[in-house]
């Protein structure tokens, strides 16, 4: 654990979860999980090859699949003991997405993709402030996305700018944590960094946590947690 | 609240975004709409047409008969007459306290196989059809001199004839007669405005007319030296012996009953006489068998696009993959997914209904005009009435319950489907 960690000792925890373990219908090997305990403002890298489960655990994280056994304790709310439309709720109130691509609703301009979350939970929008066009169009110009393209279609965008277009739709409405699934995989080196460098610093200024999962273990050191999938299940 | 906003936002937003291929999907299902609507509301309009070939008239009386046998001969001028009624019946029918008015017809020959209906002035003052119009003349004018002739609107133009032709009539029915009345050929004096009756499909001539043609064709040919000339036959008058049926008109139609039981317990010759809108319903029950095979065939037509549509619908649902898992990731529940197909099905199937009412509107009222002069069909526009709403209402109702198949395919899989749904492993 790192010095920079100990701010966060004294905060709530954000994530805890406790023995997971996912079987996929039809298998008969069961993935096992590590233990997450992640504190509120806290940055946790999740590395492993390919097959380890990771986006399976960040489902499982999103509330969007249930483990077969193990607890997922998300700011206090134990989650597995959710309904689907609760956890639907949750996820739209308290967590922001990213996944590896595609992560635009390709009928909708750069700024509406910005402002979904906003128009899917009322209290992501109330944390925005005047409104969330407001707040949308700010976060579009932290990470660089020229003005001209906030309100055309994200199709023409090259996938640098789709990212961080998805970068800014997390952080909309400062949701309490942030699920990034290899967000920066499908990015050359220089997007990749840009990425980081706008993502990571944001995220800090807002107090989200985030769960990163990458196979690119050269990222680690940009995180106050890291840790490995697959070493042993 | 915001929510079916949302879904509603969204829908737009998607439909338009596929905006090119939907447009096919939507063209196809207005097509089929149209076929269907179309075929409604003619089989109403045809029957309201036809069910209204003759009207006003209170009883057809003729020689004792069935009811659609009488009703086929002096209306559709199908068929021939059992027997022809006395003049002099039709002179107690005429004279009579209810009676308002009693056309006498009398039938028998044709022209070039249109019957050839001879008949008085009352026939074009009296007669009236569809929504209580009268007849009236197109060109020329009623018949006056005694071998004057008036065109239905049909044989005018199907047989190209002018004001002032000459044409000669034929002993007897049917297309092709041996026995023509050639010593006296007539005068083309007006034609009728079509009506889109069997109205158009005859030609008139004066009571009068029909006795100096058939002096001397007493035994059904003529006997040489005992036929009239046409001068001859200006300086007689004729009165005719008896005609083949009668419509009447009465004062006060609560009578009408009254007078159809005395008709025929009549005593002097047996007589029959009959409702014209109780025998043309009777005659649209066994006609009207096939505008139902119709229907179901148009039925059918709407099914398939239907299908069509579903097809679409799945194959589109196969590339949103990644924008559902897009729109799931950020809270969107599976309910909200599941609206959107559904909203985006409707949507489609509406604005194909509007799109149907707009283009069959158009079509009626582009081709109307034509129907009925080429054709003698009168269809007019007016309002859907209940069963056609039903029948446009039942299309975005269908696609409601399509829409469900690609919702509850999304929903089924979702259970089993975590950020997978983009792609990522």
């Amino acid at each position: 654990m790192s010095i920079e960690t100990a701010q966060y000792e004294s905060a709530p925890l954000a994530i805890e979860t406790r023995q997971l373990r996912f079987r996929w219908p039809g298998q008969s090997h069961a993935l096992a999980f590590p233990d997450i305990r992640l504190r509120r403002g806290e940055h946790l890298f999740l590395h492993g090859p390919s097959g380890t489960g990771k986006s399976t655990l960040l489902s499982i994280l999103a509330g969007m699949m249930l483990p077969e056994t193990g607890t997922v304790t998300m700011l206090g709310e134990d989650l597995t003991a959710h309904s689907a439309g609760a956890r639907d709720r949750f996820r739209a109130h308290h967590l922001g997405v990213i996944f590896q691509q595609f992560n635009l609703v390709p009928y909708l301009s750069a700024l509406a993709n910005v402002t979904l979350p906003c128009r899917l939970s009322a209290r992501r929008r109330g944390k925005t402030l005047p409104d969330m066009e407001t707040a949308g169009a700010e976060l579009l110009q932290q990470l660089a996305i020229p003005e001209t393209i906030w309100h055309k279609g994200v199709t023409e965008m090259s996938i640098g700018q789709q990212q961080r277009v998805a970068a800014a739709r997390a952080l909309i409405g400062t949701p309490e944590i942030i699920l990034a699934d290899e967000p920066t995989s499908a990015l050359d080196t220089d997007n990749r960094d840009r990425f980081l460098d706008v993502l990571l610093p944001l995220a800090e200024q807002r107090r989200c946590s985030v769960v990163f999962v990458s196979h690119d273990r050269s990222l680690a050191h940009h995180f106050h947690q890291q840790l490995a999938l697959g070493s042993d299940t | 609240m915001s929510k079916i906003r949302l879904a509603l936002s969204l829908a737009t937003a998607s439909l338009w975004y596929r905006r090119r291929i939907l447009a096919l999907v939507c063209l196809t299902l207005t097509l089929s709409v149209t076929l269907l609507l179309g075929i409604q509301y003619l089989r109403t309009e045809i029957r309201h047409s036809f069910t209204s070939t003759i009207t006003g008239t209170d009883l057809i009386v003729g020689a004792r008969s069935g009811q659609l046998n009488l009703m086929l001969y002096t209306v559709f001028h199908i068929g021939d007459a059992t027997n022809n009624i006395r003049w002099s019946t039709y002179q107690q029918l005429e004279q009579d306290q209810r009676v308002d008015w009693a056309i006498p017809i009398s039938l028998g020959d044709s022209y070039r196989g249109y019957r050839v209906v001879s008949t008085n002035d009352r026939f074009l003052t009296k007669f009236q059809y569809g929504n209580d119009q009268s007849l009236a003349m197109a060109q020329g004018q009623w018949f006056t001199n005694l071998f004057d002739v008036v065109l239905g609107a049909g044989v005018a133009r199907q047989l190209n004839h002018r004001m002032g032709d000459e044409i000669v009539l034929s002993h007897g029915g049917g297309r092709t007669s041996f026995s023509n009345h050639t010593d006296l050929p007539f005068r083309v004096s007006g034609v009728l405005d079509a009506t889109g009756t069997p109205v158009d499909q005859a030609v008139y001539i004066s009571l009068e007319a029909m006795e100096a043609m058939h002096v001397g064709w007493e035994s059904g040919v003529a006997i040489p030296g005992r036929t009239l000339s046409a001068d001859k036959a200006g300086t007689r008058s004729f009165t005719p012996d008896a005609i083949t049926a009668a419509f009447l008109g009465l004062k006060n139609p609560i009578l009408t009953f009254q007078l159809q039981r005395e008709l025929s317990q009549f005593r002097q010759e047996p007589l029959s006489a009959i409702l014209p809108g109780v025998a043309l319903s009777e005659l649209w029950r066994m006609m009207g068998q096939f505008e139902k095979a119709l229907l179901g065939i148009s039925v059918f037509v709407v099914a398939t696009s239907l299908i069509g549509l579903i097809a679409v619908l799945l194959t589109i649902q196969a590339q949103r993959q990644r924008e559902v898992a897009v729109l799931r990731a950020v809270g969107a529940s599976s309910g909200l997914i599941a609206s959107l197909y559904t909203i985006e099905c409707v949507v489609l199937a509406l604005s194909a209904s509007l799109l149907a009412v707009l283009l069959g509107a158009g079509a009626i009222s582009g081709l109307s005009p034509w129907l009925l002069e080429h054709y003698g069909i009168q269809i007019s526009l007016r309002a859907l009435n209940q069963n056609e709403w039903l029948l446009l209402a039942s299309v975005p109702l269908a696609a409601l319950l399509i829409s469900l198949l690609p919702a509850w395919g999304h929903w089924k899989k979702n259970r089993r489907l975590g950020f997978g749904g983009n792609g990522a492993i």
